[in-house]
């Protein structure tokens, strides 16, 4: 089932349009990842599912209804991108306001908060102020924040700016535990390497629009250009083949890609019958990021 | 409803747990007492003795000029305008040696200013030698006019003035009205401006850290908003009520330094009237007493009512502001001109209304909302203003406090989100007048 649903939404600001007929599904206890360039139009994407900012027009349906921001808003946590927290607050008073902002009882909201904290090794902070802390520290501390009132849905916008690979891991690893746990989590960013190893689906933006949509093995198979990379112990001499050709030689490898009509097989085959010392056999995926340079710039064209 | 209570305590306990809120509160009423007494002491203490050399050759002034502690008149003949300085004069007052009529000029010569004190002093003695002169000459005794001189305004009639409404008579002051009405407009124009500053900055800060868009998809905007706000004027109340404690105290400790035989002695000669010898006690007990008439029971609701209508008014006007503005606070100077220039118009009109409080302006400055906090507080203890006048400047103000409120939270709503842009006035406009 999906939990959130986005039908024809439209956003336009008097200078450009900022989301532009928009439609997609989220299903339940998926990593959906929202991807596309600086300015594609994700942030106003979010602050609509969020409810800060209205649709022009479309709807957004939360669990089957129309989406109510009062009502559903408890169940939604949203770390922007630009993060945000008092500075002359005390982290632990600090937490536990915005737990309560998000309808938590005080003492389950300072339960959770203690669990993170431990989780998180923060314990200690508790009566620091947020200038007293590292920007990674005061990122751990706005994902604890986003993440106490056990949301249904977990949106995140770029969650890892600004951290070292050693809390960028930590964090990583608490969005799969909260996805096993059916926590939905939608993760907006323009850096399409950080989600191959996390995201289910995508949808990419650009420039308002919707331009590609689907799991992301779906999507890097519609893409891919059936490129292999085959390692040897002591590279062969090159064959001449009707069944693929060979676009790169480097080291002990080479990379061919194989002629339509033909199946791997064919080429292992090949290789094999000119008795070479095959050591491995990989299929080359495009990687989003090539996929997005094409699409983007297809629908550019388009325009 | 939960929530906005939540928003309301943190902006409370914040503000009230910072130390210069502590510092502020107990010390400015100190700071003030303290510059009270420093000006009462300088201004006695200050008044260093002037030598003034008198060019008299007629010696028509000679006789009638009598130095004083301020002022020593001397009557050298070897001194000028251009000497008199080395001399160990001040001043050089040059009396027209043909002097003999009005239209003869006479100077005062010095190198700096005497202060308006000494120089109304020289003028008081040059009249009375004039006057003086003007009786001799026209045959009146001498004793006669010496002990007509000597007759005090006290000595002579007891002056009172009386308010009459209905069959219901008042004594008035209208030197303690007129202060009371100054002090409290004073009051509500400085915290207009302390409090709504303090909105304004407490917004740009959430802005600028970006928690905004967080609170904001927890809560509405217009929470957020009137959260800050309502906190706010509860430190502002607050910070009032210690403010008047500490005031009750220290008039308390005060009476304390007399004995309780002086107060009674200074009671007893108060009710009997006695004039002349007047000890401190009693002039610290009709003080008291004449403090204690104003009509209180009317003026401090007012007040109060007026110190939270006009911060409301005004505070939700100083949020919009502060969402609209980026890094750059000289965009907040000019932003806040159309609010400021309302309040300062409202306390140039005060400054009328405590004086004149029955004049036009003072009537529609009283009841049209961008000015009635100030200028109905200056009125009000003159005691005559009609209770229609107060109920309808009342209600206007509520009126009008959530109007503004109503159109500050559309541009507050969406300023708060917009970054790096300047805002003109023009889009706050159009903001205005959007659906949401």
């Amino acid at each position: 089932m999906a939990i959130l649903e986005l039908q024809n939404l439209k956003k336009y600001y008097a200078t450009h349009k900022a989301v532009d007929d928009i439609s997609f599904s989220i299903p339940e206890g998926s990593i959906f990842g929202l991807l596309g360039p600086n300015g594609a139009g994700k942030t106003t994407l979010l602050r609509m599912i969020t409810g800060i900012f209205y649709p022009d027009s479309g709807n957004i349906i939360f669990e089957g209804k129309k989406f109510n921001p009062v009502d559903d808003i408890a169940k939604i946590g949203y770390m922007p991108e630009e993060r945000g927290l008092y500075k002359k607050m005390k982290i632990g008073e600090q937490a536990l306001y915005l737990a309560m902002l998000k309808g938590m009882n005080r003492k389950d909201a300072m339960k959770k908060i203690k669990e993170w904290f431990v989780k998180f090794e923060m314990e200690s902070w508790w009566n620091k102020k947020v200038d007293d802390l590292s920007k990674g520290m005061s990122q751990k501390l706005q994902f604890v924040t986003t993440v106490l009132h056990e949301p249904k849905l977990l949106i995140l916008d770029e969650p890892f700016s600004g951290l070292d690979p050693v809390n960028s891991n930590l964090i990583k690893d608490e969005i799969f535990k909260l996805a096993q746990n059916g926590t939905t989590i939608i993760f907006s960013t323009h850096r399409m390497e950080q989600v191959e190893e996390i995201c289910d689906k995508i949808v990419l933006v650009n420039n308002g629009k919707k331009i590609l949509d689907g799991s992301l093995i779906q999507i890097k198979d519609d893409f891919k250009e059936h490129i292999f990379k085959i390692g040897f112990e002591g590279l062969p001499e090159p064959i001449n083949s009707n069944s693929f050709e060979i676009v790169s030689s480097k080291e002990n490898y080479f990379t061919v890609k194989i002629k339509k009509g033909n199946k791997p097989a064919d080429v292992l085959k090949e290789f094999l019958d000119h008795r070479a010392e095959i050591i491995s056999f990989n299929e080359i995926l495009p990687s989003l990021n090539e996929i997005f340079i094409k699409v983007a710039g297809s629908s550019i064209k388009n325009n | 409803m939960n929530k906005i209570w939540l928003i309301i305590k943190r902006e409370y306990l914040t503000r009230v747990r910072n130390k210069t809120f502590i510092l502020s509160t107990i010390l400015l009423p100190l700071f003030f007492i303290g510059l009270i007494f420093a000006a009462a002491y300088f201004s006695v203490s200050s008044t260093e003795n002037q030598k003034v050399a008198v060019s008299d050759n007629n010696g028509i002034f000679r006789s009638s000029f009598q130095s004083s502690k301020l002022i020593t008149y001397e009557f050298p003949t070897d001194v000028n305008a251009n000497n008199f300085k080395e001399k160990g004069y001040t001043a050089f007052l040059k009396i027209p040696e043909d002097y003999n009529s009005s239209g003869d000029s006479i100077s005062l010569i010095s190198d700096k200013q005497l202060g308006m004190d000494a120089e109304g002093k020289i003028k008081d003695q040059i009249n009375d030698a004039i006057r003086n002169q003007a009786f001799l000459r026209n045959n009146i005794d001498k004793k006669i006019l010496d002990s007509i001189n000597k007759m005090s305004e006290d000595g002579m009639y007891k002056f009172r003035t009386v308010v009459k409404q209905g069959n219901k008579t008042e004594k008035s002051n209208s030197a303690l009205s007129y202060g009371i009405g100054y002090g409290s407009g004073f009051l509500i124009y400085m915290t207009l401006f302390i409090y709504g500053a303090a909105v304004m900055r407490g917004v740009m800060e959430e802005k600028m850290n970006r928690i905004a868009e967080v609170i904001i998809s927890s809560v509405k905007p217009f929470q957020l908003m009137m959260g800050k706000i309502i906190g706010i004027a509860a430190v502002g109340l607050t910070q009032l009520l210690i403010w008047i404690v500490l005031i009750i105290l220290l008039s308390t400790v005060t009476t304390s330094f007399f004995s309780p035989e002086a107060l009674q002695h200074a009671q007893a000669m108060n009710s009997m009237g006695a004039a002349g010898e007047s000890s401190a006690a009693m002039n610290f007990l009709s003080a008291k007493s004449t403090f204690l008439s104003a009509n209180w029971a009317l003026i401090i609701p007012c007040f109060l009512f007026y110190f939270v209508g006009g911060y409301l008014f005004y505070a939700s006007l100083f949020a919009a502001v502060g969402s609209v503005v980026n890094e750059d606070p000289q965009e907040a100077q000019s932003l806040m001109l159309p609010i400021t220039m309302p309040i300062i118009l409202s306390f140039i009109i005060m400054t009328t209304a405590v004086g004149k409080p029955d004049a036009p302006i003072s009537v529609w400055g009283s009841i049209i909302p961008f000015s009635s906090p100030i200028v109905m507080m200056g009125r009000i203890p003159s005691g005559n203003v009609p209770a229609w006048q107060i109920i309808v400047s009342m209600l206007s103000l509520t009126a009008g406090f959530i109007l503004t409120t109503m159109l500050a939270a559309k541009i507050y709503r969406t300023g708060i989100l917009l970054y790096g842009k300047k805002v003109t006035f023009k889009e706050m406009g159009k903001w205005l007048f959007r659906k949401s």
